[in-house]
């Protein structure tokens, strides 16, 4: 990246920043809500990981 | 004026079958493809015009007795044009041809509502849960393939492509990447890289897909007429399951090709050694490890990035007037300047990133060690098409992760075909005249009319067949009869 390019990149950093209309992205306060957010992974998560980890295999293809 | 950049993406899914780890993945694919519920013909895939053996470079050999059989048998046509078969040991989507990157983000996206509507249906009938999965590693050394397809000039000299696209495929993988727990095929060990396929990418050049993978592919089977197309067949990248990186993987490597055919860019970068490269970015966290280059000296991949951000950023300027490039080039600098100063950033954006995210606070919270089953199950899990089970469709539904589209444009790009490319024939013929439809491929397709003889019509042209030319003409035509003799045939 030029410098003109980065300093052009480090003003749209701050646009990136600015914008409400983005997705939720960490912040000091997350840390919590990310908890929220594998407490209900785990609901979903596969059972036994062993044995999913196990059979899955996958040959062929391409 | 570059050759427009008709594009389309190809995905191989990963299957398992619940509670009988000895399923045969060919009989569950095909489960898969002939449970599908939707809209659809099943037709004979005509190879009569694939030639997956035939060489970029000028040279080639013939593959015509190595194709399976079995993916000539489950082979369906969908009303969105797309092609739904049997690849080997895998469900296959083949996306239709689309007109630019962010219609081929949603159609790529489409596919894995078609793969979940057919996994459904296929638990129902077999009484054992089918899941797929739409990543390109099982973490035991066997990859399956997630293909983009671009549109180029048969004037487009191959070695030209070769020396621009090489250092950009293997850069560009800081934001292609799905992110992976650990390594493969003997290379170093890791905790988690950025990427699930370079690990398997071993030449810099060729033919093969499936051993020795390069990492430009030069199968020239152009799909369509080859004394004016080439298809460039590109073979690196992950399947993303994120929106607005799908649409940057291929808006990115849709606008390089465009700029290099039109003689836009400058010389190009290269890289001392892109296979040792190719691995070597993905396994680099840190996003600053410099790559050695060509002729001396050294540049990071975002800053490689970077140089090819600049160089198309003032060919779209000056060249394309269509606005969604202005957004390829807003995305890729917002990217580039993230993974530059805080990728965490990113975890709304790039799968690699969110699955990182999400297996760091396991880690963390659990004290778990990077070789943990858990983590491995969670990384499969992350590319679950099932809305209930997949992790990166929870982060979805918890609004974590940036979307391009709404799922009632999802779920229309299931039923109806892009409409300015031939792929908007094929699925309004799929539509409408589904009884008459006995056999498809890319470029033609051919109807039973009751006739002595089939009727083929060619497609040798992908701009060619889309609602602006034969709209009309589909919409009066009673019959398949009825539509060929307007035709003209």
């Amino acid at each position: 990246m030029s410098d003109r390019e980065r300093s052009r990149s480090k003003d749209k950093a701050d646009e990136v920043r600015d914008d409400q209309s983005e997705a939720k992205v960490d912040t000091e306060a997350d840390v919590e809500e990310i908890d929220d957010l594998l407490d209900e992974i785990d609901e979903v998560l596969e059972e036994n990981a062993e044995e999913f980890v196990k059979n899955y295999v996958q040959k062929g293809g391409e | 004026m570059a050759l427009h950049k008709v594009l389309g993406s190809e995905t191989e899914y990963g299957i398992v079958v619940r509670g009988d780890p000895g399923f045969n993945p060919a009989v569950a694919s095909s489960l898969v493809v002939n449970s599908y519920p939707g809209k659809r013909v099943k037709v004979q895939w005509s190879y009569e015009e694939e030639t997956p053996g035939r060489d970029a470079r000028g040279f080639g050999h013939d593959t015509y007795g190595l194709i399976d059989p079995e993916g000539a048998v489950v082979n369906s046509v969908l009303a969105n044009g797309a092609r739904l078969y049997v690849d080997h040991a895998h469900p296959e989507y083949s996306a239709p041809e689309t007109y630019e990157p962010l219609e081929a983000a949603l159609y790529d996206k489409a596919g894995e509502r078609v793969m979940n509507a057919a996994a459904r249906i296929a638990t129902e009938t077999s009484g054992k849960r089918v899941s797929l999965y739409k990543n390109n590693s099982d973490g035991k050394g066997n990859s399956y393939g997630a293909h983009e397809n671009y549109l180029l000039s048969r004037e487009t000299p191959f070695g030209e492509v070769i020396r621009y696209a090489m250092t950009f495929l293997v850069t560009r993988q800081i934001f292609t990447g799905a992110g992976k727990v650990g390594r493969e095929n003997d290379r170093p060990a890791v905790d988690f890289q950025i990427t699930q396929r370079a690990d398997f990418f071993e030449e810099e050049v060729g033919l093969e897909t499936t051993l020795k993978r390069p990492i430009i592919n030069t199968r020239d089977e152009p799909h369509g007429d080859p004394s004016k197309y080439r298809r460039l067949h590109v073979i690196i990248g992950d399947a993303n399951m994120s929106e607005p990186q799908n649409f940057l993987k291929l808006g990115t490597t849709a606008l390089l090709l465009a700029a290099l055919e039109d003689g836009a860019l400058p010389d190009p970068l290269d890289l001392f050694d892109p296979v040792e490269a190719c691995w070597q970015v993905s396994h680099d966290l840190s996003l600053h490890r410099p790559i050695e280059l060509d002729g001396g000296g050294t540049a990071t991949a975002i800053e490689l990035q970077g140089r090819y951000l600049e160089w198309l950023s003032k060919y779209v300027e000056k060249e394309l007037d269509d606005p969604v490039w202005e957004r390829v080039i807003e995305e890729w600098e917002r990217t580039l300047t993230l993974l530059d100063s805080d990728p965490a950033k990113l975890s709304d954006t790039l799968d690699w990133v969110a699955k990182k995210r999400l297996l760091e606070g396991y880690v963390a919270r659990d004290d778990l060690e990077w070789s943990a089953s858990k983590l491995r199950a969670l990384d499969v899990q992350y590319h679950d098409v099932d809305p209930e089970k997949g992790l990166y469709n929870r982060l979805v539904a918890k609004g974590r992760m940036r979307r391009l589209f709404t799922d009632e444009e999802i779920d229309a790009a299931v039923t109806t075909p892009p409409d300015r490319t031939r792929a908007y024939f094929r699925g309004r013929c799929v539509s409408k005249f589904s009884d008459s439809l006995v056999a498809a491929n890319w470029d033609s397709l051919v109807f039973d009319v009751g006739e002595s003889h089939l009727k083929r019509v060619p497609m040798m042209e992908p701009l060619r067949g889309d609602a602006d030319r034969v709209g009309d003409l589909l919409d009066d035509a009673e019959d398949a009869a009825d539509l060929l003799r307007r035709l003209g045939g």
